[in-house]
C-alpha cells in the first residue's frame, strides 16, 4: 500500500555539488576568478598599488608604460596603476550602492503589484511607461542636473530611475508564479498575504531578478563611469575610472595609456558580472 | 487474420543514455498488425508505450540508439534513410502525438496545416483540398467547420486542437496510425466521438492502428488485440477480450482490478503494492517480482520471456494465474 | 437526520474577456466568460458529494468559489449560516482550516523550495494547531496518516512521485483539521493503480475523521465510486442531483444520460449504446437561452428554447432541471 520514496539520482545533490557543478562551465569560474580579484582590489588597494594614488612627481609626468610604471604616469606624475587600483574601490562601490537600492525597492514593488494587481497595478503600468520611454541615460542625467554633481546624487539618480526595471521584472514573475497552484494553496490554507508574497512567491520569483542584477552591476560600473567622464559622478581628484578616462583624454595622441587602462579595467570587471549572471541561473534554479 | 501483416514488430529495443548510463526504455517488443486491425498498447506512465511509437517511426533514433526490426509492408524501416523514411510519414503512417499542444504550428492557421498536409500527401487540387479540409473538421467534431479554418491553433481550445491534430493525421487517408493516447485530455462525449471516427476509418480504409492508451474501458471498446507493457516490457498480449477477461499476467490482472467497476461502491479499491521500478536499476529477474504476490525464488534471479500460452496469446511469467474461463469455455 | 454544513445558493460567476484592440476599435461590447450560471447546492454532514461534467463546465470554478479563491458575480455560500463572502467573514481565517481544497496538479500544487516538513509545519504554526514542542511529533503523525515514510520530511517536492506528492497536499490539507475537504481531479493525474491507492486513503481517512467531501473529477467510474451523491452540471448549471447509485444506474436528464453512456465499459461485449450528442459544443461565452442543452438535445421543444427548466425533485429519482423528465423517462 505504501510507497518506497523515490530516491534520487544522486542521494547527495546539495547546494555543494550544485555550485561545484556550476564552477566546472568556464564561463561561471572566470567570472568569479575577475570578480574575486576586483574585490580584494577593491578592498586592499594600499596593499596591491605600487606607489600613492595622490603623490605627484612633477619629474616624472606622463611617462610611458616602463617597469617602474607598468601603467605609465599622469600629467601630474602620478603613478596610473597606482590610480586605476584605487579607483576600484570607487567602482566596486557604484556596482553596489547605485543597484542595491533599486533592487530592494523593485523587488517588492514589484512582488506586490503583481500579487495584489488592480488599480495600483495600473498606476505602477503608467509610471513604467513614463520612465522607460526615457533612455536609461538621459534620465539619469536629468536627475543629477536636478540634484547636483556628486556620487551621492548619482546614486539616487540611478535608484530613482532603475528600480522600475527590477519591479517590472518582479512583477512579471510574481503573476507567473501565482499561476501555480501552490500559490492558491497559500491563500486556501488562510495564510497571510505577506507570508504568501514573501516566504512562497518571493524564493520561487527572483532568479530572474538577481540574474538582471547581475548584468544590472555591469551596467552600473560603465554608467558609473560615464557620469565620472562627464563630471556629473564622482569628483577629481578621486581617483575613478571615468575620472581617469576624462583626465587621459586631452593626451589621447600622446599619452593614449592614460584613457585606455581605466577602459580595459571597465570591460574586465564588467564581463566579470555578466559571466557570473549566467552562471547564477543554473545556480539558483529550484531542484527537480 | 488469414491476411499478410503490414506491420511486423520484432525484438524492438530502444535505449537512452542519460549522464553516461544506459537507460533501457523498450526491450524485446514485439507485435503484428494486420490491415484494419486495432492493436492497443497498455501500461503504467514510463513503460515504455509512446517510446515503442516513436521507434516504430524512425524518430526515437535521431535521440537513442534503436535496435531490432520494423517491416511496414514488407519494407525494413528502422535502417531506412530519413529521405526515404519521410516518402512514408504522414502518406503511408501517420501518428498523433501525446502533446497536442505543442504539435501545431502556433504561426499557420488551421486550415493551412490541413491543406498542407494534403497537399504534400495526396494529388487533390485546390479546391478539393480545401473540401476534404472541412470533412476532416467535420468528421472530429469541429463545428461551423468552413468558417474556422482561417483561424490559428490559439483560438482553438485544448480539446479542439487535439481533434484538429487527429484531423490532419487521418487528411490523407494513412494506412496505418500511431495514436499516442489521443483522447487522454478530451471529455467522454467527444472521446466517443473520436473513437467511433478511428474505428470507422479501420474498417472502411483497411487503416491499421497502434493505439496507446492508460484507458482500459477505450481498449476493451476499440482494440482487437492488446500489449500490456510493464519496465519497457511486453508482459502479456493477446486478443482484448481474452486478456481483459482471463488475465494471465499478474501485473495485467492487477491493472484491471484497481478499475472501479462492478467492486462496491465507497469500498477498498485493489492497487497494485509497491511503484514501478527505477528504470536505471531494474531487479534482475523478473522486473515485476518486488511487486507480485505470485513471485517465487526463480522470478528474483531469472527473467522471464514471452511464451505461448495460447494460440495467439503470449505472456512472460513463471507463474501465470490460472485460465479459469477459459477452461471453463 | 443528516445536517447540512454547506449551502450554495444561485452562485453565479463570469470573468470578464480581455478585449483585444481591434475589438475596443471597433466599439464591439465587452464579452465575459459565464462559468457559473446559478448553481445550488447543499453539502450534507460526512457525505461525499461528487460532481461530474465536461472540461470547462465550470467544475473547478465552483471549487474555488467554496474556499474563496474567486468571489461569485452574485449569490451567496453559507457555512455554519455565516455567508462567507460577508465583510466581517472575509477577514475570518478559520474558515480556511475549517475549509480545505487539494489540486489537480501535483507537480505546482507544492512549494518546490519547501521541504515536506517546511510545508506541513507551516500549516500547524500558522494556524496554532498544536503548541511548538508538539509539532514535530505532530508531522510524524500526519506523514504516518498518509502513508509517507518519515525520512519524507527532509525532502522536496521534487523527490516525489506523482501520487506521493498527492498524498503529502492531502496531509497539508489535513494538518489543520479542516472540516470539509475540496478535491478538485486529486488524481486524475494518475496512474490507474496510483489512483486506486490515493482513493482508498481519503475514503478511510474520512471514515476515521467525519469529513465531508467535495469531489470534482470527470472519471465517471472513480465519481460513482467514492460518491453518496453526485451533481451533474452543464454549463455552469446542475442539470441533475441525486443519490450516486440511482442517478448512475438511471440518470434521467438527456445530458447525464449521454454523458454516463459514452463511458467506454470494460466490457469488450457491451457495446454499450452511446447516445451522440449532436450540434455545437458548449461555449460559456455564450450560454444558449433556455435549457442551455437545448442546442444538442433530443428532446427539444420550443418551451426548452426559451424557459429556463428549474432543478426539481422527480419521482423516485433526484432532481432534474429539465421541462420533460417525466415523458423522457417514462419508457427509460
Ligand atoms: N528522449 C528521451 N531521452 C531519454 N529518456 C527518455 C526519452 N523519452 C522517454 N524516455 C524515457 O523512456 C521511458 C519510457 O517513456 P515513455 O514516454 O515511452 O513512457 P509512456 O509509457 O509513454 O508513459 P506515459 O503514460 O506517461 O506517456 C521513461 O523512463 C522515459 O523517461
Ligand atoms: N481565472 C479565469 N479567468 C478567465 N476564465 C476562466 C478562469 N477560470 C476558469 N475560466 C473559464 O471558466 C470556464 C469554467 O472553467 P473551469 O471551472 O475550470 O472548468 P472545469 O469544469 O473544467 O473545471 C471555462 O470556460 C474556463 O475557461
Ligand atoms: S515471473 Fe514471477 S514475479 Fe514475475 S510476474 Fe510472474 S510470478 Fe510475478
Ligand atoms: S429542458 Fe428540453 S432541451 Fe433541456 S434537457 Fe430537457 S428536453 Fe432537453
Ligand atoms: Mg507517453
Ligand atoms: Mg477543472
Amino acid at each position: 500500500m505504501s510507497d518506497a520514496v523515490v530516491t534520487p539520482a544522486k542521494s547527495s545533490d546539495a547546494p555543494l555539488s550544485r555550485l561545484q557543478l556550476a564552477l566546472r562551465k568556464p564561463g561561471f569560474l572566470i567570472g568569479a576568478v575577475i570578480l574575486g580579484i576586483s574585490t580584494l582590489l577593491a578592498l586592499f588597494p594600499s596593499f596591491f598599488a605600487p606607489y600613492d594614488p595622490n603623490f605627484i612627481d612633477y619629474l616624472a609626468v606622463r611617462q610611458p608604460p616602463s617597469w617602474a610604471h607598468p601603467f605609465g604616469t599622469d600629467m601630474l606624475g602620478r603613478d596610473a596603476l597606482s590610480r586605476v587600483i584605487h579607483a576600484y574601490t570607487v567602482n566596486m562601490q557604484m556596482a553596489i550602492l547605485a543597484t542595491v537600492f533599486a533592487l530592494t525597492i523593485g523587488i517588492t514593488v514589484g512582488a506586490l503589484v503583481g500579487y495584489y494587481r488592480g488599480v495600483a497595478d495600473m498606476i505602477f503600468g503608467r509610471v513604467v511607461d513614463a520612465i522607460i520611454t526615457f533612455p536609461f541615460l538621459v534620465l539619469v542625467i536629468a536627475v543629477v542636473a536636478v540634484l547636483g554633481p556628486g556620487l551621492i546624487n548619482m546614486y539616487i539618480a540611478i535608484t530613482l530611475v532603475g528600480w522600475v526595471y527590477y519591479a517590472r521584472l518582479m512583477r512579471a514573475e510574481v503573476i507567473a508564479q501565482m499561476g501555480n497552484d501552490y500559490a492558491s494553496a497559500g491563500i486556501v490554507m488562510g495564510y497571510s498575504d505577506r507570508r504568501i508574497i514573501f516566504r512562497h512567491l518571493l524564493p520561487n520569483a527572483i532568479t530572474p531578478v538577481i540574474v538582471y542584477w547581475m548584468t544590472d552591476m555591469a551596467l552600473a560600473i560603465l554608467l558609473g563611469s560615464s557620469l565620472g567622464y562627464l563630471g556629473l559622478g564622482a569628483q577629481p581628484p578621486q581617483a575613478e575610472w571615468g575620472v581617469l578616462i576624462a583626465e587621459g583624454r586631452n593626451f589621447i595622441t600622446t599619452a593614449w595609456w592614460l584613457s585606455l587602462m581605466p577602459g580595459i579595467a571597465i570591460v574586465i570587471t564588467g564581463l566579470g558580472f555578466s559571466l557570473i549572471g549566467d552562471g547564477l541561473a543554473d545556480l539558483l534554479r529550484p531542484r527537480g | 487474420m488469414t491476411d499478410h501483416p503490414i506491420l511486423e514488430v520484432e525484438n524492438l529495443c530502444t535505449t537512452f543514455s542519460r549522464g553516461g548510463t544506459a537507460l533501457p526504455a523498450v526491450r524485446d517488443v514485439s507485435f503484428a498488425l494486420g490491415k484494419g486491425q486495432v492493436q492497443g498498447l497498455v501500461g503504467e506512465s514510463g513503460s515504455g508505450k509512446s517510446v515503442t511509437l516513436r521507434s516504430i517511426l524512425g524518430l526515437a533514433r535521431h535521440y537513442g540508439e534503436v535496435n531490432g526490426s520494423v517491416r511496414w509492408q514488407g519494407q525494413e524501416l528502422t535502417t531506412m534513410s530519413e529521405w526515404q523514411l519521410r516518402k512514408i510519414r504522414g502518406r503511408e503512417i501517420a501518428m498523433i502525438f501525446q502533446e497536442p499542444m505543442t504539435s501545431l504550428n502556433p504561426l499557420l492557421t488551421v486550415g493551412t496545416q490541413l491543406t498542407e498536409t494534403l497537399k504534400a500527401h495526396t494529388d487533390l487540387g485546390r479546391r478539393a483540398r480545401r473540401d476534404r479540409a472541412i470533412e476532416m473538421l467535420d468528421h472530429v467534431g469541429i463545428p461551423a467547420a468552413s468558417s474556422r479554418l482561417g483561424e490559428y491553433p490559439h483560438q482553438f481550445s485544448g480539446g479542439m486542437r487535439q481533434r484538429v491534430m487527429i484531423a490532419i493525421a487521418l487528411a490523407a487517408s494513412p494506412k496505418l496510425l500511431l495514436a499516442d493516447e489521443p483522447t487522454t485530455a478530451l471529455d467522454v462525449t467527444i472521446q466517443a466521438q473520436i473513437l467511433d471516427l478511428i474505428l470507422k476509418l479501420a474498417d472502411e480504409m483497411s487503416m491499421g492502428v497502434v493505439l496507446v492508451t492508460h484507458d482500459l474501458g477505450v481498449v476493451a471498446q476499440t482494440c482487437d488485440t492488446v500489449s500490456v507493457m510493464y519496465a519497457g516490457r511486453v508482459v502479456e498480449q493477446g486478443d482484448v477480450r481474452q486478456v481483459l477477461q482471463t488475465p494471465r499476467h499478474p501485473y495485467t490482472e492487477g491493472l484491471i482490478r484497481s478499475v472501479p467497476q462492478d467492486v462496491p461502491p465507497r469500498t477498498q479499491l485493489y492497487s497494485v503494492p509497491g511503484t514501478p521500478p527505477s528504470l536505471f536499476s531494474l531487479p534482475e529477474g523478473c522486473a515485476f517480482a518486488p511487486r507480485c504476490q505470485a513471485a517465487s525464488e526463480a522470478c528474483g534471479s531469472a527473467r522471464p520471456t514471452l511464451q505461448d500460452i495460447a494460440p495467439g496469446r503470449q505472456t512472460a511469467c513463471f507463474h501465470p494465474m490460472p485460465a479459469t474461463q477459459e477452461d471453463a469455455a | 437526520m443528516t445536517q447540512t454544513v454547506m449551502k450554495i445558493e444561485d452562485l453565479h460567476l463570469s470573468f470578464p474577456v480581455s478585449r483585444s484592440l481591434l475589438d475596443m476599435v471597433q466599439r464591439k461590447p465587452g464579452k465575459s466568460v459565464n462559468a457559473l450560471n446559478g448553481v445550488t447546492l447543499e453539502l450534507l454532514q460526512g457525505e461525499t458529494l461528487g460532481v461530474v461534467g465536461e472540461s470547462g463546465c465550470g467544475k473547478s470554478t465552483l471549487a474555488r468559489c467554496i474556499v474563496r479563491l474567486y468571489p461569485p458575480t452574485s449569490g451567496q455560500i453559507h457555512f455554519d449560516d455565516q455567508d462567507i463572502f460577508d465583510e466581517k467573514a472575509r477577514k475570518d481565517r478559520t474558515y480556511n482550516r475549517r475549509v480545505q481544497m487539494m489540486f489537480q496538479d501535483p507537480y505546482s500544487s507544492l512549494n518546490p523550495r519547501m521541504t515536506t516538513g517546511d510545508i506541513l509545519t507551516e500549516a500547524l504554526r500558522v494556524h496554532e494547531m498544536r503548541p511548538e514542542a508538539e509539532i514535530a511529533s505532530r508531522v510524524a503523525e500526519l506523514l504516518e496518516l498518509v502513508r509517507l515514510p518519515q525520512d519524507a520530511a527532509e525532502k522536496l517536492p521534487h523527490e516525489f512521485s506523482g501520487g506521493q506528492r498527492q498524498r503529502i497536499a492531502i496531509a497539508r490539507a489535513l494538518a489543520v483539521e479542516p472540516e470539509v475537504l475540496i478535491a478538485d481531479e486529486l488524481v486524475s493525474a494518475l496512474d490507474v493503480s496510483v489512483q486506486a491507492q490515493v482513493v482508498n486513503l481519503l475514503l478511510e481517512l474520512q471514515e476515521r475523521l467525519h469529513l465531508t467531501i467535495l469531489f470534482v473529477a470527470h472519471d465517471l467510474r472513480l465519481v460513482r465510486h467514492v460518491s453518496n451523491r453526485v451533481a451533474v452540471i452543464y454549463l455552469g448549471r446542475i442539470v441533475e442531483i441525486g443519490d450516486s447509485e440511482t442517478l448512475f444506474s438511471s440518470p434521467s436528464h438527456p445530458y447525464s444520460q449521454a454523458l454516463l453512456s459514452a463511458a467506454p465499459s470494460l466490457d469488450p461485449d457491451d457495446k454499450g449504446a452511446a447516445i451522440q450528442l449532436e450540434g455545437e459544443l458548449p461555449s460559456p461565452l455564450n450560454v444558449p437561452p433556455g435549457c442551455p442543452f437545448h442546442v444538442r438535445c433530443r428532446h427539444v421543444t420550443a418551451q426548452c428554447r426559451t424557459v429556463i427548466p428549474e432543478l426539481r425533485a422527480l419521482e423516485g429519482r433526484g432532481e432534474v432541471a429539465c421541462h420533460h423528465s417525466e415523458e423522457i423517462n417514462q419508457y427509460a
